[in-house]
């Protein structure tokens, strides 16, 4: 290939090459340039041959652990999906779609579904509705100042930096500092309800079969709060001060702007952050995995699709079975992308 | 900058060194303004009511960590059952069972080991493949780069079950070059999406000059962009930094069977589970604290930068 491309660059002028030219351009392809043959060196393809060598050297090993640990596993998911593979022993046939027919009657898994599917719908709502808030507060919720149409609270950086603290820190401790907070017993939440005399609205919280995926949903939205103020923070100093005269000359309220001006121009911003938190929503593996009771518990309460998957594949020796739910999942986020796409199209603004 | 926020350094930096005369401050910030501005009737009980949300909001994101802290102090025979309290005498004794019985002190080291492999190497070759894609045109330049990116939008649980046996075949599985490989592999995606876009933005004329100056291109790569990418590598660097450090996913099914080799994020969870066998609250928290404590630390200290970094990918 190198030698062809060598030719292609050297039209015309340059002589063709002999058989044991065309050898030391090979061999220069394939040595470091320190090795390269006087000979190609000196030749005018050299340059050619010189670029293609490094772009090759240069993408092999990225494309290599790539191809080996990303992509392939990617493409064997599709083709075991439709196997009996146990995961444990070599040898597995080829079942068609049987394991998809056996998904449609499997209880677990539409429970876990429907849970994934609530978090999904849930969770960016949530999460971005109160991002979006606190955001607007602290920039346009300050006290009026003189020559400025919004201006933000005091300390609202002191605010954005503990915002963010539950994104910085690990989601495994995320998961273990909640199970420890929403401990019937020990917990400072039940603590804290009975320290203000509202012991009636104590709970069991993770093990009570109601509540457990809210607190898996609230738990969800607190670590990424944060991420979001910052993001939408960004997003919103970024639009020109005299957009909000021109709104507060024309009498706008906080309310009129925050809806009229604010959330139409970052748009694009919680287009992203809505779709990045959907697929967060979907994943939601290691806070359940850590958190909550028999990892998916109490009975299927907080089970998600991720954690079913996982149990299928490394707890009952299903490996086959996993598959074939993770490629439902794909779907599912496939569909949720697309869908937002859909939803987002229109013009963009520019300012 | 736009008018809103050129007040925002000036009243938050001393704020965010001062934490507790901010938050006292904010909340006198905030307060109606006795008529005296124009609008001031209209803002004033909004002012109370954001103020007071903005308030609570801190409360609830720092309260939690805070919390475990301040109980990493006590001893665990009086956190059982009083979920509030100050430690009785300052003693490090929950610290001592965590580091050592617990293993943290282990895992911590473990944890360090991955990421001294795993963090180079995704920064090395994601910027090489960046860097290629970024600046040379060649047949399936573009492809390459679909291939990359493609990858941010699959669920790695989906790869996961074959991955396994990916790892187990090359007898990678339950070793730490092969967890090191594995991190570079998840984390190239984005990496490489990211620099791509940040090579892009990078002037040529300076390299240009490096090459008539005889420069090869593996030293132009490594002398002159690389250098120039810097503010690039190091948003980049944090978001990867802290995504590896914070794994879950991959050391709990590629990394499962050695205990010795479990990483700081496995530890905690089988600490929380053993715990509730155990009632050693003290060792749970000094373990959490331990864990978390350093990654805030350097947080308040590199704030903007860590900020930057993790919403980068959002914002492109």
């Amino acid at each position: 290939m190198a030698v062809e491309e060598a030719r292609g660059a050297g039209v015309g002028a340059a002589p063709r090459l002999s058989v044991g030219e065309r050898a030391l351009f090979a061999a220069a392809f394939v040595l470091p340039p320190r090795w390269t043959p006087r000979r190609v060196k000196t030749d005018r393809r050299y340059r050619t041959i010189d670029r293609y060598r490094f772009v090759c050297a240069f993408l092999f090993l990225p494309l290599a652990v790539y191809a080996v640990f990303v992509v392939s596993p990617f493409v064997q998911a599709f083709s075991y999906s439709l196997t009996d593979w146990t995961g444990y022993s070599a040898d597995f046939t080829f079942v068609g779609l049987d394991n998809y027919a056996r998904l449609a009657d499997d209880s677990d898994f539409w429970a876990s579904l429907g849970n994934s599917l609530t978090l999904l719908v849930l969770a960016p709502v949530a999460t971005l509705g109160l991002g979006l808030f606190l955001a607007f507060m602290l920039k346009a919720g300050g006290r009026k100042r003189r020559n400025q149409a919004v201006s933000g609270v005091r300390g609202a950086r002191f605010y954005t930096v503990l915002y963010f603290f539950p994104q910085v820190i690990s989601v495994a401790i995320i998961g273990v500092v909640w199970a420890a907070v929403y401990d019937p017993i020990t917990g400072p939440l039940n603590g804290l309800l009975e320290a203000v005399g509202l012991d009636g609205l104590t709970q069991l919280w993770l093990a009570d079969r109601s509540l457990a995926l809210w607190s898996v949903l609230f738990v969800l939205c607190w670590s990424f709060v944060g991420f979001y103020v910052v993001l939408f923070s960004a997003a919103m100093g970024a639009i020109p001060g005299d957009i909000y005269e021109a709104a507060l000359l024309d009498g706008a309220g906080r309310a009129t702007t925050f809806f009229r001006v604010t959330l139409p121009l970052i748009r694009d911003t919680v287009h992203t952050g809505w779709i990045y938190m959907g697929i967060q929503a979907l994943d939601a593996f290691a806070i359940v995995h850590i958190m909550t009771i028999n990892q998916g518990g109490p009975g299927n309460a907080t089970l998600v699709t991720p954690v079913y998957l996982y149990k299928k594949a490394f707890d009952s020796g299903q490996a086959g079975y996993a598959t074939a739910i993770g490629v439902v999942l794909l779907l599912v986020t496939m569909v949720f992308a697309a869908i937002m796409t859909l939803l987002s199209r229109r013009e963009r603004i520019e300012y | 900058m736009s008018a809103i926020s050129t007040d925002q350094p000036a009243a938050g930096s001393p704020a965010a060194s001062r934490p507790g005369g901010g938050a006292a401050r904010g909340r006198t910030g905030d307060a109606p303004p006795h008529g005296r501005e124009r609008g001031g009737g209209e803002g004033g009980p909004l002012n109370v009511f954001s103020g007071a949300f903005l308030l609570l909001w801190a409360v609830l994101a720092a309260g939690p960590l805070l919390w475990v802290m301040v109980n990493s102090l006590r001893d665990s025979g009086s956190i059982q059952g009083a979920p509030f309290g100050w430690p009785d005498t300052l003693s490090l004794e929950n610290f001592a069972n965590a580091w050592s019985d617990a293993d943290i002190g282990r895992y911590t080291l473990n944890s360090v080991i991955i990421l001294a492999g795993s963090l180079p190497g995704t920064m090395l070759l994601g910027s090489m493949a960046a860097y290629v894609i970024a600046r040379f045109s060649f047949r399936g330049n573009r492809a390459i780069y679909l291939l990359f990116a493609g990858g941010m939008m699959f669920p790695i649980i989906l790869a996961v079950v074959p991955l396994f046996f990916v790892m187990d075949n090359l007898s990678l599985l339950d070793t730490r070059p092969g967890l090191i490989l594995a991190y570079i592999a998840y984390s190239l995606p984005f990496t490489t999406f990211f620099m791509t876009a940040f090579f892009r933005t990078l002037p040529g004329s300076v390299a240009e000059a490096a090459t008539i100056d005889g420069a090869s291109h593996t030293r132009t790569f490594f002398q002159i962009m690389l250098p120039m990418a810097k503010p690039g590598l190091i948003s980049i660097g944090i978001f990867n930094f802290l995504g590896q450090w914070n794994q879950y996913f991959l050391p709990l099914a590629l990394n499962a069977e050695n205990r010795e080799r479990a990483l700081l994020t496995q530890g905690l969870a089988e600490l929380s589970v053993s715990q509730g066998y155990e009632g050693d609250w003290g060792a749970l928290f000094a373990g959490l604290t331990i864990a978390m404590l350093p990654i805030l630390v350097v947080y308040l200290v590199f704030q903007r930068q860590v900020q930057d970094g993790l919403t980068a990918g959002a914002v492109k």
